[in-house]
């Protein structure tokens, strides 16, 4: 075990695949000579060579494309987007292409593809840059959805995303990158895709929350436990398609309570599908109805206490547990 | 610059099995097509079907000159393209019926044929969404390091759209050995090219690519077509060079089967005035007699065997089962569909 950064965990799950097995290509813009934007390629250029580490023109629609066509015939292609919000050009490579390639061939194209980058808002960037599009990507068969929210869960779930013979949509934290905890070193680390994790152990109630809000729901549950004495569990699905909604279900039946953060926007959400879970499978154990914490309903504003109102913030998901735990 | 090529009246120094086998796939493509018409008309093929008929000097010329390990790629209107790279002609009509025996197992219908044992790469329907997509299929080509080329068939209307710049930039960028063959037959839908493309002759376009080649040529004239294509593969396989080829063409019935032959956007003089007189299987047939190449026996065989083809394929199709429910759910993902429980259950 090593405490190394969110972007660091990263870098090392996209070189050990890269050694381990040739086929393995990276391609966007930036992530050669510049090293990557928000630096994850660092090392890779010159380990690997132009033709494994490409710099793209800005055109990603273009290469998300090339990445379609180079998995169709074979390599497994590692698509970096320098934000989630710019893929919005290259969402017809993603979901028309990528996503129905196999259901459309009658099972005859498979496609090792891994479309990665950050995601959700960063400090002050405004609407067109802050984006938790989540929800869009985990509504379309034929995708796998991922959002890790640690270091550790970001390479070990990076490298199964990379050896898996589906499309995935890695979404990185854009505020993570420099967050740090223990990551194994071991290159045989992986973590499953499809697996949550209770990353709080607790009995009171249930909060399932992923990406950077895992963060705040910690906090949160640190506070309740602190002042008001509720034990709170904290799940992360981890992966978003398919999720491991088991670990949740279970949880319910425990609790009887539960509170469903994330920070993309409330409508048509991540934790509206989860709702839709726990309501067909634990109705009988709910003794309050389900919670939600979200973005705002709202695009993303630049003044900085705008975007700080814009988060579901610890201070929500503290007055949300109350509420289901009646103790407000 | 584009470089503009109006006569072919050699046979390219091809022996007559293959200047034959030529013509037998153009007649081919054309006796399918016009079953398949048929079949839609009957109710047997549903959804949207877009016939080649008119155009299929393009496929015939571009395709012939290709190595079996070479790549095709093209748009929606894909069945002649998918027979003349090699897909089983009853692969094409079960898919067209909707039935397991299609080439998707009935997932993909007309406009989404696939063969993977023939390195036809799809079928694509969204316009300009495949080009990108062939660029790839050239990255890993250049990856491999290998000399296969990636053959890429788009229609007139893709040239209008960002996802043709960004993909011509990066294979003249990355140097990949992409054919582009823009297939002009006049009318994007019913949106006539001038009336969409600022640009006389689109393969013009090419001169923004720095190493790419660009024709114009006759498109109804298989051995222009075949002639450009070679040149156009040779660059690529030897120099790993993208070209861009506007084959001008027409297509002698309606974009879809929704669409009549004329009407609205186009007279039916200038229909009847292209099929009496520019029609590529006509035209190919002439200069071969011409040349003493065939004989009227040759052609009363061709209709013979080509028929028998085209039969055999409607009584596949018709014998196939339609796909099982549970083939909704399959072919999504690599494992057993992993969020079953989320389906509804009363399906």
């Amino acid at each position: 075990m090593a405490v190394i950064t969110y972007r660091d965990a990263l870098n090392q799950a996209l070189r050990e695949e890269m050694r381990r097995d040739p086929d393995i290509f990276l391609m966007g813009e930036e992530v050669g000579a510049y090293q990557g934007a928000y630096k994850v390629s660092r090392g890779l250029l010159e380990e690997f060579g132009e033709w494994r580490v490409r710099d793209m023109p800005i055109a990603e629609l273009g290469f998300t494309g090339l990445g379609v066509g180079a998995a169709m015939v074979g390599l497994r292609p590692i698509v970096e987007y320098m934000t989630w919000s710019f893929a919005l050009l290259a969402i017809d490579g993603i979901v028309n292409s990528a996503a129905k390639m196999r259901y459309m061939s009658g099972g005859q194209f498979k496609m090792p593809i891994t479309f990665r980058g950050p995601s959700g808002a960063a400090n002050q960037l405004a609407a067109t840059h802050s984006q938790a599009l989540d929800s869009w990507y985990a509504h379309v068969p034929g995708l796998k959805v991922v959002a890790p929210a640690t270091a550790r869960d970001a390479k070990g779930l990076l490298k199964s995303a990379i050896r898996d013979d589906d499309p995935v949509v890695f979404l990185e934290g854009e505020l993570l990158y420099g967050s740090k905890d223990d990551v194994p070193e071991a290159e045989d680390f992986t973590l499953p895709l499809g697996v949550s994790e209770i990353k709080r152990p607790g009995r009171d109630v249930t909060v399932v929350v992923h990406s950077r809000p895992l963060h705040s729901a910690l906090a949160a549950a640190e506070t309740l436990e602190r002042e008001d004495g509720i034990s709170v569990e904290v799940i992360d699905p981890r992966t978003l398609r398919p999720m491991d909604i088991d670990t949740v279900l279970e949880s319910v039946r425990r609790t009887n309570r539960c509170v469903i953060v994330e920070e993309g926007w409330p409508v048509c959400g991540i934790g509206s599908q989860i709702v839709d879970d726990i309501q067909r499978e634990a109705f009988d154990y709910l003794d309050a109805p389900i919670a939600r914490v979200t973005g705002a309903d709202a695009p993303h504003p630049y003044a900085t206490n705008l975007e700080q109102l814009h988060f579901p913030q610890a201070d929500l998901i503290v007055k949300a547990i109350r509420q289901v735990c009646y103790r407000d | 610059m584009a470089t503009k090529i109006t006569q072919s009246d050699k046979l390219l120094g091809l022996d007559r099995a293959a200047l034959v086998e030529m013509l037998r796939w153009m007649i081919l493509g054309r006796r399918f097509e016009e079953r398949a018409g048929e079949m839609y008309q009957l109710g047997e093929v549903g959804g949207f079907c877009h016939l080649y008929i008119g155009q299929e000097a393009v496929a015939v010329g571009a395709l012939t000159p290709l190595r079996s390990d070479d790549y095709v790629i093209t748009a929606y209107r894909d069945h002649v393209h998918g027979l003349v790279r090699g897909m089983d002609p009853g692969a094409i009509m079960a898919e067209l019926f909707g039935r397991i025996d299609g080439s998707s197992k009935g997932k993909g219908g007309s406009m989404h044929l696939f063969d993977s044992s023939v390195n036809f790469l799809g079928g694509h329907a969204i316009v300009g969404g495949h080009l990108p997509i062939a660029v790839g299929i050239g990255y890993a080509i250049r990856y491999r390091d290998t000399d296969q080329v990636c053959v890429c068939f788009l229609g007139d209307s893709v040239a209008n759209i960002g996802a043709f710049n960004e993909a011509l930039n990066m294979a003249a960028l990355f140097q990949l050995p992409v054919v582009f063959i823009i297939e002009n037959n006049q009318y994007g839908m019913g949106t006539a090219v001038h009336r969409a493309a600022a640009i006389e002759n689109l393969a013009d376009r090419a001169c923004a690519y720095s190493g790419m080649q660009g024709w114009t040529i006759e498109g109804m004239e298989v051995l222009e077509v075949r002639r450009t294509v070679e040149l156009a593969v040779e660059r690529a396989r030897s120099h790993k060079l993208p070209s861009l080829i506007e084959a001008k063409t027409y297509r002698f019935v309606g974009h879809s089967m929704s669409d009549p032959n004329y009407g609205h956007y186009r007279t039916k003089e200038e229909v009847h005035q292209f099929k009496a007189h520019d029609d590529p299987i006509k035209g190919y047939i002439e200069i071969l007699r011409a040349h003493g190449t065939i004989k009227e026996s040759d052609l009363s065989d061709i209709e013979a065997e080509v028929k028998k083809i085209v039969d055999d394929s409607v009584e596949f199709a018709k014998q196939s089962p339609v796909p099982q429910p549970d083939d909704l759910y399959n072919d999504i993902y690599s494992e057993e569909y992993p969020d079953a429980r989320r389906r509804d259950p009363w399906r």
